[in-house]
């Protein structure tokens, strides 16, 4: 906790701070049109020094080493697992999103054992692999998968990790306490760089010498007690183990004030204090409730799961386990976790505008939407399955919903009428007659009278637009 | 179970076996009591006894290059801070000592940490949550409707059941009826209906219009007026409205005004000043705009915590307590719409959804939660509980999780 530890944090740099260490030659190598044009980018983190060519001359190596120590993020970026599905873990420059966009969105692995069968193992990494759900142009997936030892024999885990990685490319966390059966199962995945869990208080020196053999990534974990932790951290990096993920324990009901404490301590410690010891990724184990299970049903320890889940990824973990691996427990937080991780800084919006979707002819129907791009593409998904063809005229609502927008005055008369005139849809169609969302209902007189169009109220959601076009559409 | 069961076709309300019954267990293991098993320890022990056979030449390679033998001790000292501001205190629901007919008051806010920053300080106020109860029948998600269609049309027995089966800190009534595009109903129809709901329940009301500025303003005039004293949150006052009036009246009354402004601070400090030529600030509470899980979460996530921060590094304007309308969480399709069976049943998804959005904003600071479906409520209230209930985590049996066998 010195101060010479304290770095700066992203806020505090300046582009000036950059610019001083670039080579000032305004080679525009880079692809920016001076080396200030550079380092303002270089401080948003929208480019990396490493395209700064001449900054790779030996003659700048100091301050090449300069930048990357001034620009290092207050939480270490891990890499788990090898090849293309490598995922980074953590990274982070801030504590708050407000601050500045998050990097590497919690990864979330489920969790697999060594006394699961063949067709066991095979059927829930195929349903972890095949988890997939198209949402504002992203797909959201899963991250990896946990092989935990429940047998206590390394002969079993070995197999099992073994098959494993056989059967999958997503990166692996090996779980267990036990060295021997920790370096099994590395043998059986050697080259794969899975992240190990974990060391403690009891086995850290095995489990180090294992770290540096294979040269994987490894889980700290201390339940509840950081002072512990970060002496282990300190331990570790004194060991050479420098790439470290810290597990300061989940704990469910009567433990989730300590949980969300610890989470939160660590990151403040790091990002607003320098603390080297902290500023790690975080493993969040929701997991854990399930040791509690007891004859409690399946459904409730995976609603309850979700729940630390939610918490978790709000509250600064970069990686979580997961045992329940339904859709409707898993789909909430897989959003969730899309949506903590987009950049504060820009409304989500697409550009407003006519869209033209199948072949329209000049009978075919016109409707309206938002530009919010979840709005759009709902819609624009809905209208496209369908195979109608239709006019969608996208209405500059500064990001704004349609309800929302109509609440806020964002999506107004004026601005329809407006859109309707510039997007030049009169020119593409006979009629005058426009469908508008059924949320929008409140303002229909009013664009009747601002636009001179007809106005028929839709469905309230988007998923029945074809059907109402179907039964209610006429020319 | 059956005893569960019994109650509920008593109140003649059909519940999801499945889903109340999942969440009527989420109490008893809470009681249950902790139980260290010998094979954990062994466990431990096992672990530790390993080094002898393991790599012995990395050990001695490693003591060469001067690895540490001993753990290196290292203490780390909890990030705490002040910090200058500090949220105001509001009392909703009036008792009879205010002239009002409420059982008990409720109060929220007061925070002097960001939420549940407990290895700082103590939680002040923990939020409570209002579930809605509407005036007419209007379109309801199947997994919402099983739980209250006993009930639709009956606002004063929608209130009850909110109140004595769902645990409902308070009660919402949404008069929707008043809406010039649906029945357009007189301010004395709202009157009445508010009446009935204030004989069924003796818990704080929140008051909310249909969301047309001018009637809201007519009816909310009328309301707050005949029942000066009880401590209303009229929800709520908007920009374009004629604040002055509005706020005029909900503090001649005794009442509470929720400032409400579209995702932007701006637009919230700007409304919470004009609200301040009329008004004390233990009268205002803000509602930033609540959007749902996956339909813009994020901004209202990012604006609330931003709002509270803000209030705690001492922007007055910002300091007020924050209510949420979590119910727009239903807003989003995956919360109701039926799905490919991977996704499947939605009347586990639907509230969960719900969950989620609160979940979250809960950790940005809101105060208030204005909810609907009763699993939603249920946990966020046993969350809500357990964050503030002072225990400890037991971590004896943490490490259990790696070789568990659910």
């Amino acid at each position: 906790m010195s101060e010479k530890k304290k770095k700066a944090g992203v806020k505090e740099i300046s582009p000036i701070d950059v610019y001083k260490l670039l080579p000032k030659t305004n080679c525009k190598e880079c692809g920016e049109e001076n080396c200030m044009a550079f380092a303002t980018k270089i401080v948003n983190r929208e480019v990396n020094i490493d395209q700064c060519a001449p900054l790779k001359k030996p003659e700048n190596a100091k301050a090449y080493a300069q930048l990357k120590e001034l620009l290092k993020p207050p939480v270490k970026e891990v890499v788990v697992g090898a090849g293309e599905k490598a995922r980074r873990l953590g990274g982070k420059l801030v504590m708050y999103r407000h601050e500045f966009t998050y990097t590497n969105p919690t990864a979330i692995a489920i969790d697999v054992t060594d006394e699961m069968t063949d067709e066991e193992l095979a059927a829930r990494i195929k349903k972890t692999e095949n988890f997939s759900y198209e949402y504002i142009g992203y797909t959201l997936k899963l991250d990896m998968i946990a092989v935990r030892c429940t047998s206590g024999e390394p002969e079993k885990f070995k197999a099992a990790v073994k098959k494993v990685a056989e059967k999958t490319t997503l990166p692996l966390i090996l779980c267990t306490l036990n060295a021997n059966v920790a370096e099994a199962g590395l043998m059986a995945a050697p080259k794969a760089k899975p992240l190990l869990y974990a060391a403690t208080m009891a086995n850290w020196k095995d489990m180090a010498e294992l770290a540096l053999m294979y040269g994987c990534p490894l889980v700290v974990s201390a339940p509840n007690d950081l002072n512990s932790l970060v002496s282990l951290a300190k331990t570790l990096m004194a060991y050479g183990v420098g790439n470290l993920v810290l597990d300061p324990g989940t704990f469910a009901n009567e433990g989730l004030a300590d949980t969300l404490n610890n989470f939160t301590m660590l990151r403040r410690a790091a990002c607003k204090g320098g603390e080297e010891l902290a500023g790690f990724p975080l493993m969040g184990v929701p997991m854990a409730a399930w040791v509690d299970k007891g004859e409690i049903a399946d459904e409730v320890m995976k609603w309850r799961e979700a729940n630390l889940a939610s918490m978790l990824i709000v509250r600064y973990a970069d990686v979580l386990v997961m045992h329940g691996d339904d859709g409707w427990s898993l789909l909430p937080n897989a959003v969730l976790r899309q949506n903590i991780y987009t950049d504060p800084r820009k409304p989500v919006a697409v550009e407003p505008g006519l869209k033209e979707f199948g072949t329209p002819d000049e009978n075919s129907p016109v409707l309206f939407t938002t530009n919010f791009a979840l709005t759009y593409y709902t819609v624009a998904s809905d209208i496209e399955s369908s195979k109608t063809n239709a006019y969608l005229i996208v209405v500059e609502t500064e990001g704004s919903a349609v309800d929302s927008g109509v609440a806020g005055r964002k999506l107004t008369a004026e601005k329809v009428a407006e859109a309707i005139k510039e997007t030049g849809i009169e020119n593409k169609v006979k009629h005058r007659k426009i469908i508008i969302p059924g949320k929008a209902s409140r303002i229909s007189g009013e664009i009747e009278e601002l636009s001179g169009w007809k106005v028929q109220v839709g469905p309230r959601d988007s998923s029945e637009i074809p059907k109402y076009i179907i039964d209610k559409w006429q020319p | 179970m059956a005893d569960k069961k019994k109650k509920a076709e008593e109140g003649g309300i059909n519940f999801n076996p499945d889903l109340l019954d999942l969440l009527a267990k989420f109490q008893e293991v809470e009681l249950e009591d902790f139980e260290l098993e010998v094979k954990d320890l062994e466990l431990w022990l096992e672990s530790g006894a390993l080094p002898r056979q393991l790599v012995p030449q990395m050990k001695a390679a490693g003591a060469l290059k001067g690895k540490p033998v001993e753990l290196l001790k290292a203490q780390f000292m909890p990030p705490i801070e002040t910090y200058p501001g500090k949220i105001v205190e509001v009392k909703l629901g009036g008792t009879k000592s205010d002239g009002g007919s409420r059982g008990k008051s409720v109060v929220i806010g007061g925070e002097t940490s960001p939420p549940f920053y407990t290895f700082e300080r103590p939680v002040t106020h923990p939020p409570v949550v209002t579930l809605d109860v509407f005036d007419m029948a209007l379109p309801l998600s199947k997994a919402v409707k099983m739980h209250v269609k006993e009930v639709i049309g009956d606002p004063a027995a929608w209130a009850k059941l909110a109140v004595e089966k769902f645990g409902a800190d308070m009660v919402t009534v949404h008069l929707i009826s008043v809406d010039p595009l649906l029945k357009d109903a007189t301010p004395k129809d709202a009157v009445k209906t508010v009446e009935e709901v204030l004989q069924a329940v003796d818990v704080p009301l929140v008051i909310g219009g249909c969301g047309d500025p001018i009637k809201d303003e007519a009816v909310f005039a009328e309301i707050t007026e005949t029942f000066a004293g009880e401590r209303f949150l009229i929800s709520s006052l908007t920009q374009d409205m004629n604040v002055e009036r509005c706020a005029k009246f909900v503090k001649k009354n005794g009442h509470v005004a929720l400032s409400f402004t579209p995702m932007d601070l701006n637009l919230a400090r700007e409304l919470n000043r004009r609200l301040y030529d009329f008004m004390g600030k233990e009268d205002i509470i803000m509602d930033l705009t609540t959007a749902a899980l996956g339909y813009g979460l994020d901004y209202a996530f990012t604006n609330m915590e931003r709002a509270r921060l803000a209030g705690l590094m001492g922007d007055v304007e910002l300091a007020h307590p924050m209510s949420s309308g979590t119910t727009n969480a239903w807003a989003a399709r995956e919360a109701w719409l039926k799905m490919s069976p991977e996704w499947e049943p939605r009347e586990l998804r639907g509230p969960l959804w719900e969950v989620t959005t609160a979940l979250t904003l809960l950790l940005a600071g809101v105060d208030l939660f204005m909810m609907m479906h009763p699993a939603a409520v249920k946990t966020l209230k046993e969350v809500t509980k357990q964050l503030v209930s002072g225990k400890k985590a037991d971590a004896s049996k943490f490490a259990d999780w790696v070789s568990v066998k659910p």
